[in-house]
């Protein structure tokens, strides 16, 4: 009979093997594995909502957040259901997802890359979450979708507009419901064309980052191909506040249009620089001078004030569309309706977003019978649904991207309320926003195959 | 030399509110010695003057409105500015509209208030202690300026126009002979122009005709002698601290019609203005108004598409650059004075 003694260098080898296993993140531990990341345990789920909290689109992190609370509560069965009653498909049944209590974190992006990760990342490590969704800029969806990717969980972005998030950066474990920049060059040129006339000179001012350079490549090559020219495009720095400087020689160009590739505060400084100089009421080339703004916000053009009156751009969504363009939008009214009363507000289009995500991703939980990330995928890719406020939607198979009828909207001259900031000039048939996976503006990587991580 | 003229008229606004803010940081550096981060946060709370003073303004009782509906289907509340029910709409909306103007009864009182509050409560405790020590605490102050500025105002801008009768823009270009519309420059930026020309022009009247300027100046050179002879120097100095918070606020809400106020914007200007005083001279007033033009209208002229075609991003480093030129050939900056930090 022997026995094994306890030796010295046996504990410290006991004590290395038993530390490292604590240091494991829960979605390498034993007790986590159901072959793939942070499974459920128990009755409940849990889902990482990652917004700006802090930072300049703190604001839109806000109505993120809300909506996002909202969406939970119609998934265990609070609350009107919102969308759910409108939603086509009819597999969520209010009692969670598969049964299982849905509960959630929340992180700060801060709208920083590296912040925006590591509280992705903490969420899915410390806090076992299964699915990652939020966010109010394409740096942070790119980033966050990658660690996504790398850790075996499923990303739903939340507001990001670059065509890179589902073009060169797609990831298998990523899915974008927002439009991008693409998009909105291709629905709003036909009506610029429309409106200021085919033989018009733009001047371009580019947010000086990777979605200023897909947003300002997408109008131009859209409304050059209709005969507009581009008579010269400057980058500007992110950090700019006072646009100026770059305003001021706009006339001097001989452009008749000045697009403005900006967003967020950018976008609020240069268009309110742009009409103090009184750009609006100038004629140029015997036209009257015009400003066009792609990217829309709802948020933004509150801070814009009476500045964004008149001015043409696109949208994901807006709150007015069932009222106006009937039940081709159904499940927009359901969701004011939801939001409205619990919040005291019409939502933003980036809370419209978030709400659909949430609910998506559960639908297809529920629709693979599987929290697993390679199921999920399976569930989503290619999935066409309606009901959820956009019309008719495909989640494209190929790239992930959402592909839905674009809204162009332009600044309200008389708003009723302080809501009422936009009004809906015409909405674009998907078809005419919808282009080949390997266009060039979406040129370069590739989605690889999902990856359901442990 | 249309688009030289252009920029030159540029940079004047931007000179214009790098000037006001250097002006009273260099005035505390000269008076107190002390580094005040917390300058920019002072020209933040300026701006956010305006938007409480436009908000004062506004401020309305529901009424009621069956005829109309919410976006929920509701009737509407209608919100009616308790002004009109004291002046009439008429005078009210004019009142409304020239909030900002009358926002500078408001600000100087109450930045003149927040100064004494910061000097006395904080700032005094940190005289003698190091530079680096300064810096660390009103840093540590401009952002939890700029955090409760959040907490109340949140992130967005928030639109604060200028009267409508300064709305679009003066054209230049057609007075002087140009092609219309090639120099033009919004009526609120003249305005801004001229307003900082008056309050750099009052303080530096002030602080050379008045019996309390003069003592202050004596102050500044020689601190102990004056205090020496019976003159309690830093009660000047608390006061001159006060001041400087004045011109740093009615600088910020004069600005608000020109760049929509957010939490950061103290800290946009912070920076810049360091520099502006460096280059200009640890405390020469008139060094940091010249510095403050001279880099507004380099800022400007860096900006431009034909400069930055041939130096691409010059537009960014223009200012630090011409910093290490000027500091390396004059390093006590242009008007520095012997002595000043060389400790």
């Amino acid at each position: 009979m022997s026995f094994s003694k306890l030796t010295r260098r046996g504990l410290i080898k006991t004590g290395a093997v038993a530390s490292a296993g604590l240091a494991l993140p829960t979605y390498l531990r034993a007790d986590g594995h159901s072959g793939f990341t942070n499974a459920p345990q128990g009755d409940t789920v849990t889902l990482g909502f990652n917004v700006p909290q802090s930072g300049p689109y703190a604001d839109e992190g806000a109505d993120e957040l809300r909506a996002f609370e909202l969406a939970v509560e119609h998934l265990n069965g609070e609350g009107d259901g919102g969308m759910m009653q409108t939603f086509s498909s009819k597999v969520l049944e209010g009692n969670g997802i598969m049964g299982k209590k849905v509960n959630f974190v929340t992180g700060d992006t801060q709208t920083k890359s590296d912040a925006a990760r590591a509280s992705a990342k903490s969420m899915i490590e410390k806090d076992g979450a299964v699915m990652i969704s939020g966010g109010s800029s394409s740096g942070v969806a790119v980033a966050v979708q990658a660690l996504c990717q790398e850790a075996g969980v499923i990303f739903m972005a939340g507001l990001t507009h670059a065509n890179d998030t589902t073009g060169k950066d797609k990831r298998a474990n990523g899915f974008r419901h927002f439009f991008n920049s693409y998009m909105s060059g291709a629905a709003l040129a036909p009506i610029l064309s429309n409106e200021y006339g085919a033989d018009r000179k733009a001047y371009h001012l580019t947010a000086d980052y990777n979605w200023g350079y897909t947003t300002e490549e997408a109008v131009r090559s859209s409304t050059e191909a209709l005969g507009w020219e581009t008579v010269n495009a400057v980058k500007t720095p992110l950090t700019q506040t006072d646009f100026s400087a770059y305003i001021a020689p706009v006339l001097q160009s001989g452009a008749d249009v000045l697009v403005l590739n900006h967003y967020g505060g950018n976008m609020v400084n240069s268009l309110t620089n742009a009409v103090q100089f009184g750009l609006r009421d100038k004629e140029v080339n015997g036209k009257k001078f015009e400003i066009v703004v792609p990217l829309y916000s709802e948020l933004m053009a509150r801070g814009a004030g009476q500045n964004i009156k008149g001015i043409l751009g696109s949208q994901n969504w807006d709150w007015k569309l069932e009222n106006e363009l009937g039940s081709r939008y159904a499940g927009t009214n359901a969701f004011v309706q939801s939001f409205g009363t619990k919040y005291g507000f019409p939502p933003s289009q980036a809370a419209h977003t978030c709400y659909v995500q949430t609910l998506l991703y559960a639908d297809a939980v529920t629709r693979a019978g599987s929290f697993n990330p390679c199921a999920v995928v399976e569930a989503l890719a290619g999935f066409e649904f309606d009901g959820l406020g956009n019309g008719p939607t495909l989640y494209r198979a190929d790239d992930h991207q959402c592909f839905k009828d674009v809204v162009v909207v332009r600044g309200k001259e008389t708003p009723e309320n302080e809501y009422d900031l936009v009004e809906i000039v015409e909405v674009t048939p998907a078809e005419q926003v919808t282009y080949a996976p390997d266009h060039p503006q979406f040129a370069g990587g590739s989605l690889g195959t999902c990856n359901a991580g442990a | 030399m249309d688009a030289i003229l252009l920029q030159i008229l540029n940079g004047m606004d931007k000179g214009s509110a790098y000037a006001l803010i250097a002006l009273g940081l260099t005035l505390i550096f000269g008076t107190l010695g002390v580094v005040n981060f917390a300058h920019g946060a002072l020209f933040l709370i300026g701006a956010f003057c305006a938007v409480t003073f436009s908000k004062i303004l506004s401020l309305s009782h529901v009424v009621i409105d069956e005829s109309q509906k919410d976006f929920l289907g509701n009737p509407l509340k209608v919100e009616v500015p308790y002004i009109y029910d004291m002046f009439g709409q008429a005078t009210g909306d004019v009142i409304i509209d020239w909030a900002v103007p009358l926002s500078l009864l408001f600000t100087v009182p109450v930045m003149i208030a927040i100064g004494f509050a910061m000097e006395r409560g904080l700032i005094k405790h940190f005289y003698k202690r190091p530079h680096a020590d300064q810096i660390l605490v009103t840093f540590g102050l401009a952002i939890v300026l700029a955090e409760i500025v959040k907490y109340f105002y949140g992130a967005n801008p928030i639109p604060t126009p200028a009267p409508s009768a300064f709305a679009g823009s003066f054209d230049f270009g057609a007075m002087l002979g140009f092609d219309p519309n090639t120099i033009i420059y919004p009526y609120w930026r003249l305005v801004y122009f001229a307003f900082a020309a008056v309050i750099i022009g009052g303080v530096f009247a002030f602080l050379q005709f008045t019996t309390f300027g003069m003592v202050v100046r004596a102050g500044m050179a020689d601190r102990e002698t004056v205090g020496l002879l019976g003159i309690n120097i830093d009660k000047r100095f608390t006061i001159m601290f006060g001041i400087a918070a004045a011109v740093a606020g009615v600088a910020g809400a004069m600005y608000a019609p020109i760049n929509s106020p957010n939490y950061n914007m103290g800290m946009d200007f912070l920076v810049l203005s360091f520099v502006v005083v460096v280059v200009g001279g640890m405390g020469s007033l008139p060094g940091a108004v010249l510095a403050g033009f001279l880099l507004g209208i380099l800022e400007s002229f860096a900006s431009m598409s034909v400069v930055l075609e041939t130096l691409p991003g010059i537009n960014q480093i223009i200012i630090y650059l011409v910093a290490i030129i000027i500091l390396l050939t004059r390093p006590r900056g242009l008007m520095g004075r012997k002595g000043v930090m060389e400790d």
